[in-house]
């Protein structure tokens, strides 16, 4: 390990993330014992809480709102600096004035998800009954537990019909989650690089970074908290693997080539030598930062649970049969971790369903993180969306940029 | 064959504004009941989608090609990327009121089946398609002795899409086949004007640069 001297031990911003966890600098929905959150697994969560950010003002209609549904490393911070990184917000390229889903036109809600460590309640918490962070004591959970959670949150701010939905990866099976349980709460879902179950690649995937987490002595068997470590090796590693999968081949070769980092020649040892390695170390240790690693445990194993057919019999159609939602999927074509075929899969669905659908594939070499870049067939298609949705909505001149 | 009077310019559209559009979708889009839900299989870059919810009507399509695809959603259109052989087996049956295959039968693989689909997803199907037995094919292939090119089949028999031609005879002939009922039938001369009814059947499939079909189900067996 000792060669590994790329990947940085956390900064201070660690406690930044801890504080984050229980008191996040974004507004909150409390949740009490009255209030339960009936769990996949069984289990009645309760009390738990929920933070959010919004952006833009909700009408008179209450007609308006818009879910945004982060994926999974992404949290509620949209459009605003981030409280730990102070860093822009994840998704401005989408998000803003001028940009498809514009403040003022639409109000709208990112929450973190249930299982995240940004506010929302998670293993990173403190849980009530020991006082101490819940770890591996917190429930499984699942996708639809996380939509379930968002349900309430949107009761509590007083909205009865989301105007959309929209989310990619992760927050793309939220989204189409969203459509399937909530079918008369849910106007128009747009649901990018994203599916309606886990493949058996992906899961092997997680696994890996799962493992790569446990493996790290550090990790304490998911207690790292209360004994004052934190597993950043593990958890860096587990980044390095997954953020592969989100790139393609010809983006890194585009990127990075084989080109060497601040070097002429090859050192003969394991330092970063190539520029790749030093992205990668980067984008792993940068990843520890921000991110505790027993929610990535959690909120990988929710993605793995993930089939909606399996919750209807096996016949995806039937999770969206009648539906009056709008549908927009979108795919992209250098996507290996979500590939077109896992959209025309639930294009399929809801065509047998006669939901109203349109399916567009985009073609970019940027890989999965597409829908997170500056792709403008993809904003276009997606601002024309929630135009058409808006007019059937009735919104007067939302979406009018 | 029973047809039946029609008349252009169409309620609903403005006259002038016909002008601008291909007299096939006018004439399409002239045949589906206002209010009706349309699945428009082949539709290009959405001009006859567009058209048709103008006019009030509920439309779908499916295109082949990602670009058109991709203009549609890009013009709010409820269109998905899907191929007229393989993927028509994913609707419903009676999905829709309607189904249209503009200008598009003659680039699918297994037409029949196509054509059986169509009205298995859709109460009545409308189908367009150039007619092969026009005059000026006949001539080519006749005078000329080379595959017959036209203004709006420009393509060398090398490079074309179109791998299935048929005259509106021949159609006509499958609709009997597979029982399927024709309600209306129109030829467009080149010009896109319809060939006079009065005229005998034969004139139709000689003068016709196009024929658009609105059928449904149960026609007469052999």
């Amino acid at each position: 390990m000792t060669k590994v001297q790329s990947i940085k031990s956390p900064s201070i911003q660690g406690e930044d993330r801890a504080h984050e966890a229980d008191h996040p600098s974004s507004p909150v929905a409390k949740f009490g014992m009255d209030q339960p959150l009936k769990l996949d697994c069984g289990i009645d969560l309760a009390p738990f809480q929920i933070a959010y950010q919004t952006y833009g003002e909700l009408n008179a209609e209450r007609s308006n709102a818009i879910l945004v549904c982060h994926a999974l490393t992404g949290d509620q911070h949209v459009n605003n600096l981030h409280p730990v990184t102070g860093k822009p917000g994840w998704w401005e390229t989408m998000v803003g004035p001028g940009r498809p889903l514009d403040p003022s036109k639409y109000f709208i809600i990112c929450s973190n998800v249930l299982g995240g460590c940004m506010g929302s309640t998670g293993p990173a918490s403190l849980s009530p009954a020991t006082g101490k962070v819940w770890g591996l004591d917190f429930p499984n959970i699942t996708i639809p537990d996380m939509v379930r959670a968002q349900a309430m949150l949107i009761d509590r701010l007083g909205i009865e019909t989301l105007f959309s939905v929209v989310g990619g990866s992760m927050g793309g099976m939220q989204a189409v989650q969203w459509a399937a349980a909530y079918p008369e709460r849910v106007f128009s879902t747009l649901a990018i690089a994203c599916s309606t179950r886990h493949s058996a690649q992906n899961i092997a995937f997680h696994e890996l970074g799962r493992q790569a987490v446990m493996a790290d002595p550090d990790w304490r068997g998911g207690r790292y908290v209360d004994q004052g470590t934190h597993p950043h090796r593990g958890l860096a590693v587990a980044r390095m693997a997954a953020h592969i999968t989100y790139l393609s081949d010809a983006a890194l070769h585009r990127k990075f080539g084989r080109r060497m980092q601040d070097r002429e020649l090859p050192t003969f040892s394991f330092d970063a030598d190539f520029q790749v390695e030093s992205y990668l170390r980067y984008q792993g240790s940068s990843f520890v930062e921000r991110f505790d690693a027993n929610s990535y445990l959690y909120l990988t194993r929710a993605m793995d649970y993930f089939d909606i057919a399996a919750d209807h019999n096996g016949v995806l159609a039937k999770a969206f049969r009648g539906i009056k939602t709008r549908f927009c999927v979108v795919s992209f074509t250098s996507d290996w971790l979500f590939p077109t075929s896992e959209a025309r899969a639930l294009v399929h669905a809801l065509n047998a369903s006669s939901a109203r659908v349109s399916f567009a594939e985009i073609e970019t070499d940027k890989g999965h993180d597409a829908f997170l870049l500056d792709v403008p067939e993809f904003f276009d298609i997606s601002r024309a969306f929630l135009q058409s949705a808006g007019k059937a909505r009735g919104l007067g001149d939302a979406g009018v940029v | 064959m029973a047809l039946q009077e029609q008349t252009l310019p169409l309620p609903g559209v403005a006259p002038q504004a016909s002008t601008s559009l291909r007299p096939d979708h006018v004439l399409v889009a002239e045949m589906v009941e206002p209010g009706s839900r349309v699945l428009d299989v082949g539709c290009g870059d959405g001009d006859l989608l567009q058209l048709l919810e103008s006019r009030g009507i509920d439309g779908r399509g499916i295109e082949l090609s990602r670009e058109g695809v991709n203009h549609c959603v890009a013009k709010g259109l409820a269109v998905v990327q899907g191929d007229a052989d393989t993927d028509l087996v994913n609707y419903a049956d009676d999905a829709f009121d309607y189904v249209i295959l503009s200008q598009t039968l003659q680039a699918t693989r297994q037409p029949k089946a196509v054509l059986e689909n169509l009205l298995r997803i859709g109460h009545r199907a409308i189908v367009s398609f150039p007619n092969f037995g026009f005059w000026k094919m006949r001539l080519q292939l006749l005078v000329g002795g080379h595959m017959p090119r036209t203004e709006n089949l420009p393509a060398t028999w090398y490079d074309t899409p179109n791998i299935h031609f048929c005259t509106i005879k021949d159609f006509v002939q499958l609709c009997d086949e597979i029982h399927v009922k024709m309600e209306r039938a129109v030829a467009l001369d080149l010009y896109g004007r319809p060939v006079p009814l009065n005229l005998p059947w034969w004139v139709w499939n000689m003068f016709g640069e196009q024929g658009v079909f609105l059928l449904s189900r149960g026609g007469k067996g052999r």
